[in-house]
């Protein structure tokens, strides 16, 4: 039987999502079903001095409201579940409802449960709130300042943490160093903006003490948990079931109120409640991504070679510490200032900044895009200072192949790369001479062509669980799977990870039918439901594949020794003399005394005659947990031309070369390349959410908040490299972030290129028209 | 204040008893159960309610129920010759080709991209990739960057050619 490891097959989730017969949170309906509402602050930043329900109680199809006041000691607050150590970490108390005081848009004042939806949202408009406006602060770097608005009693100046990364001796590299650039970069804040709004559902069972929730999440066992935490209910009668989940990106990692908020209603009512978002409410809620202010500097020789990186961050938390907050600016940001690169000197301090926004939290990429952009970003402009061409000075500095695992100077260690691999593939895709050659022509007709060139690693995988411990993270990160072998042959893999669109119950199906060989079609992939899968640690970080993914080779091995054993049994042979031959255990010599899968399958679940201490069943459990994280790489280039009477970049070339190690599926792949690229060039060049001074967010809906259209988007150029990594037995890295981790630099690093002969050194993303415009004519001298 | 109303949905008379002020996404989803029509913005941005409404690609988000009364309604549930299945049944070629080509990830846009591109499609049966890019922009994906689901779209015109 051939492969399938390696086959593009289509996708299996395929038939259920083109046909409308995919269940996703919103579509779940029960009966006596309750919709809820949550009436939200309109203020950035006040103390609330009356929340009147009154009249709300008493408007058609209302059932219930819910003030702060009314869940006090009912209910726990939301956790903040990645407490990092060593940084002076302040997570002050988040309520499901606010009693005393709002601290963002959005934050939530009292729950309406009605009838239908259009009730519960007419009541929210005669409850009557009495506000005391406070000042609020938006800027993570204005707030961290002596005098600033302060959000919560008990943290001064906003400054949730300060948090230090440090390898070598920065302040001595910087000294002495003969070259040095500098830079204020801003990573613009985000909209993470999974096309599902976040919805729950909640069904509280009074006679079993059981309640059960449907939640659009990316980690149904961490929801779990902290609904249990929440809620005060014992973890055993909380069962979360993850249905469909339409995109996360990250926005569907964490814990919020409102899933905890329909879980206490429906067990305070005995009726199932639902709660689903609209865009603008998701917007105003659900998670943001980015926001940082970074003042960054590099030092290096005039040769070429980079000796140290300096940081100084200010990293915008919004208005509470959300779940995975503080672990994102930090461990999956700062510890990878080293890059693909060897810098012997980093020094990084980051302050995690409480602001009256909308909480900010992981969104695709996490750290990451924000550690690559400034780096590359800076190089670009050491280059350039240098005189050198920009892709010389990245192979100067760029790890070489032969030098892994590799420790960088930041304390952690790359599994494996072959970076001037990729990087001379996407040269050649490109042909970078004779693009160079075409833009000094182009230059002499006055049209501005650049070109901006990505060599990047990143941390993914997350990670060992040991790690996980010792960074604060408060959970494992290992991942597990249940292989279970029906009398028929058939087969299921219950899952810990749950994919939002990523594809496992395809590529994990072909894990287990290669290791069986057996048809893929005989493989379903369950995840999603807790009372159903074993713990699990969720889908993100790019670690389902290398993590969970291992897991289910593992139970699969385990089933096939098992089935072994009954093999060399019913065949009357030693296990030893035993092969695995096309879907057979086979006798070393007799191809035709052999024992199918599904021979072995029948008789493992009848266990009519089975080897003595050898239970029935055919079914196995692993918990992999990784020894290591695992590091993707690649190359991506751009090519633009920038109309500069008019600020417009167009796109001509888009390539991305990664190796994210062996590809299960391809075609998998490939669109998680496309789709992470889109998000990125989105990020650089037109994806920004803005508030105003009050706090009121201004790209507020979908009309406001530009995310890609199709007609916006290039057509990708995608090549892979392959370096396993020696990690997991599957030697597969991850592949769900690389794109947008990538892709931000690459686009900015070519608008720059293409404007460098007009004395443009750097423009903050998204790069819209106006804001290159802009930087055109400030470096003609003009007026900004 | 509720009024009866009977809708031609996918060849078949429903009554839904609807408030004037009720849309056609939410009458479609929440009382007539077909929930393949998706809800993903407020202002009539992201194109996942797309439905088919005389043949034309509207979003129904910004359709009363009331106005679709007497007009004839296809959803992602109607699309395949035989109301789908579950994909047992048969699919429409775009259908397929989105299966084919990997056009789709999470599938929470797919429905309306799926109607928008029938529209398409009938009117233009030879698009361009641009013309593709151009006919979906009211249609927004997160997952793909589009790129699998122009391709899709010119799959489905190839096999209908």
């Amino acid at each position: 039987m051939a492969t399938l490891f390696g086959s593009g097959i289509k996708r299996r989730e395929d038939p259920r999502l083109i046909t409308g017969t995919a269940t996703y949170t919103d579509d779940v309906k029960l009966p006596g079903l309750l919709y809820a509402s949550v009436l939200r602050s309109t203020y950035a930043h006040a103390r609330l001095k009356k929340v009147d329900v009154a009249k709300a109680k008493k408007a058609p199809g209302v059932v219930a409201v819910y003030t702060g006041a009314d869940l006090k000691d009912k209910v726990n607050t939301v956790p903040c579940a990645w407490n990092v150590p060593n940084c002076d970490l302040k997570v002050p108390a988040h309520s499901l409802l606010a009693a005393d005081k709002v601290r963002y848009v959005g934050d939530g004042i009292a729950l309406v449960v009605a009838e239908s939806r259009a009730a519960a949202r007419d009541a929210l408009d005669v409850i009557d709130v009495d506000y005391e406006p406070l000042d609020a602060v938006v800027d993570p770097e204005k707030a961290a300042q002596q005098g600033a608005p302060q959000l919560h009693a008990d943290v001064a100046n906003n400054i949730a943490f300060t948090w230090k990364v440090a390898g070598g001796d920065a302040d001595k590299a910087f000294a002495e160093a003969p070259v040095k650039v500098e830079q204020r970069i801003l990573q613009n804040r985000l909209l993470p903006t999974a096309m599902e709004p976040r919805a729950a559902c909640a069904s509280y069972n009074p006679g079993t003490g059981q309640l059960t929730v449907w939640v659009t999440s990316q980690n149904p066992h961490i929801h779990r948990f902290l609904l249990s935490v929440m809620l005060k209910l014992p973890e055993h009668r909380t069962r979360v079931i993850a249905p469909e989940v339409g995109g996360g990106f990250g926005s569907k990692i964490p814990a919020y109120p409102d899933e905890a908020l329909v879980g206490f209603a429906s067990i305070d009512l005995g009726r199932p409640v639902k709660w689903t978002e609209d865009r603008s409410e998701n917007y105003k809620v659900t998670i943001h991504g980015r926001d940082h202010v970074e003042y960054v500097e590099l030092a290096g020789t005039k040769d070429g070679k980079i000796t140290g990186l300096r940081t100084r961050v200010y990293a915008g938390l919004g208005g509470y510490a959300s779940t995975a907050a503080p672990g994102i600016p930090t461990i999956l940001h700062g510890l990878m200032y080293s890059g693909p690169y060897m810098i012997p000197n980093i020094s990084g301090t980051v302050y995690g900044v409480y602001t009256t926004t909308t909480p900010v939290d992981a969104y695709r990429g996490a750290g990451r895009p924000e550690a690559t952009f400034l780096l590359e970003r800076m190089i670009n402009l050491y280059a350039q200072k240098i005189g050198m061409d920009p892709v010389e000075v990245r192979r100067k500095n760029l790890i070489p192949k032969d030098k892994f695992p590799y420790t960088v100077a930041t304390g952690i260690t790359y599994d494996s790369g072959n970076y001037q691999g990729a990087l001379d593939k996407a040269l050649k895709m490109l042909d970078y001479k004779k693009f160079r050659a075409e833009q000094a022509k182009a230059r002499k007709e006055g049209r501005y062509l650049g070109v901006g060139v990505t060599t990047y690693c990143e941390i993914c995988g997350l990670g060992p669980s040991q790690v996980a411990g010792a960074v604060g993270f408060g959970g494992g990160l290992y991942d597990s799977a249940i292989v279970r072998v029906y009398p028929t042959g058939v087969v299921r893999a219950y899952i810990g990870g749950k994919p939002s669109g990523q594809g496992e119950e395809t590529t994990f199906a072909q894990i287990v039918a290669d290791e069986f060989g057996i048809p893929v079609e005989n493989v379903e992939v369950v995840a999603g439901d807790t009372e159903a899968t074993p713990q699990g640690w969720g889908t993100y970080g790019s670690r389902t594949t290398a993590v969970c993914g291992s897991a289910v080779k593992i139970a699969a091995q385990r089933v096939k020794e098992k089935a072994k054993k009954i093999a060399a049994h019913l065949l009357e042979a030693n296990e030893t003399d035993l092969e695995w031959k096309d879907g057979k255990f086979v006798v070393k010599g007799s191809p035709d005394k052999g024992k199918s899968f599904g021979e072995l399958a029948l008789m493992a679940n009848v266990a009519w005659n089975m080897p003595a201490g050898v239970e029935p069943g055919l079914e196995a459990t692993a918990f992999y947990d990784p020894s290591n994280f695992v590091y993707p790489f690649g190359t991506h280039i751009c090519t633009v031309e920038v109309d500069v009477e008019t600020g417009e970049v167009k796109i001509l070339r888009y390539i991305a070369v990664d190796d994210c190690g062996p590809q299960i599926n391809p075609m998998i792949v490939e669109g998680q390349v496309h789709g992470g690229v889109a998000q990125g060039l989105g990020e650089a060049l037109q994806e920004v959410a803005v508030y105003d001074e009050d706090g009121q967010l201004l790209t507020g809906t979908l009309m406001d908040y530009a995310v890609p259209k199709a007609s916006q988007m290039p057509t990708i150029e995608t090549a892979h490299t392959v370096t396993p990594s020696p990690v997991n037995p599957l030697g597969v890295k991850g592949v769900g972030e690389t794109g947008t981790i990538a892709s931000v630099p690459t686009l900015v690093n070519a608008v720059c290129d293409a404007l460098a002969p007009l004395g443009v050194t750097h423009i903050d993303k998204p790069l819209t028209p106006a804001r290159v415009w802009a930087a055109i004519r400030q470096a003609k001298g003009g007026r900004p | 204040m509720k009024r009866s109303i009977i809708l031609n949905v996918n060849g078949a008379a429903r009554t839904a008893e609807v408030e004037p002020r009720a849309l056609l996404a939410y009458v479609l989803r929440d009382q007539l159960d077909l929930t393949g029509t998706h809800i993903g913005c407020d202002t009539s941005q992201c194109g996942a309610c797309t439905v088919l409404l005389d043949g034309r690609a509207v979003k129904s988000c910004t359709v009363l129920a009331v106005q679709a009364e007497g007009r004839k309604i296809t959803t992602i549930e109607g699309l395949a010759p035989d109301g789908g299945r579950g994909g047992r049944g048969g699919l429409h070629p775009l259908q397929q080709a989105f299966w084919e080509k990997h056009g789709l990830q999470c599938g929470f846009c797919t429905p309306g991209m799926i109607m928008t591109a029938v529209d398409l499609l009938s009117s233009k049966p030879n698009p361009t990739d641009a013309e593709i890019r151009h006919a979906i922009e009211g249609n927004l994906c997160r997952c793909t960057g589009y790129q699998n689901i122009v391709a899709a779209i010119q799959a489905a015109a190839a096999a209908g050619r």
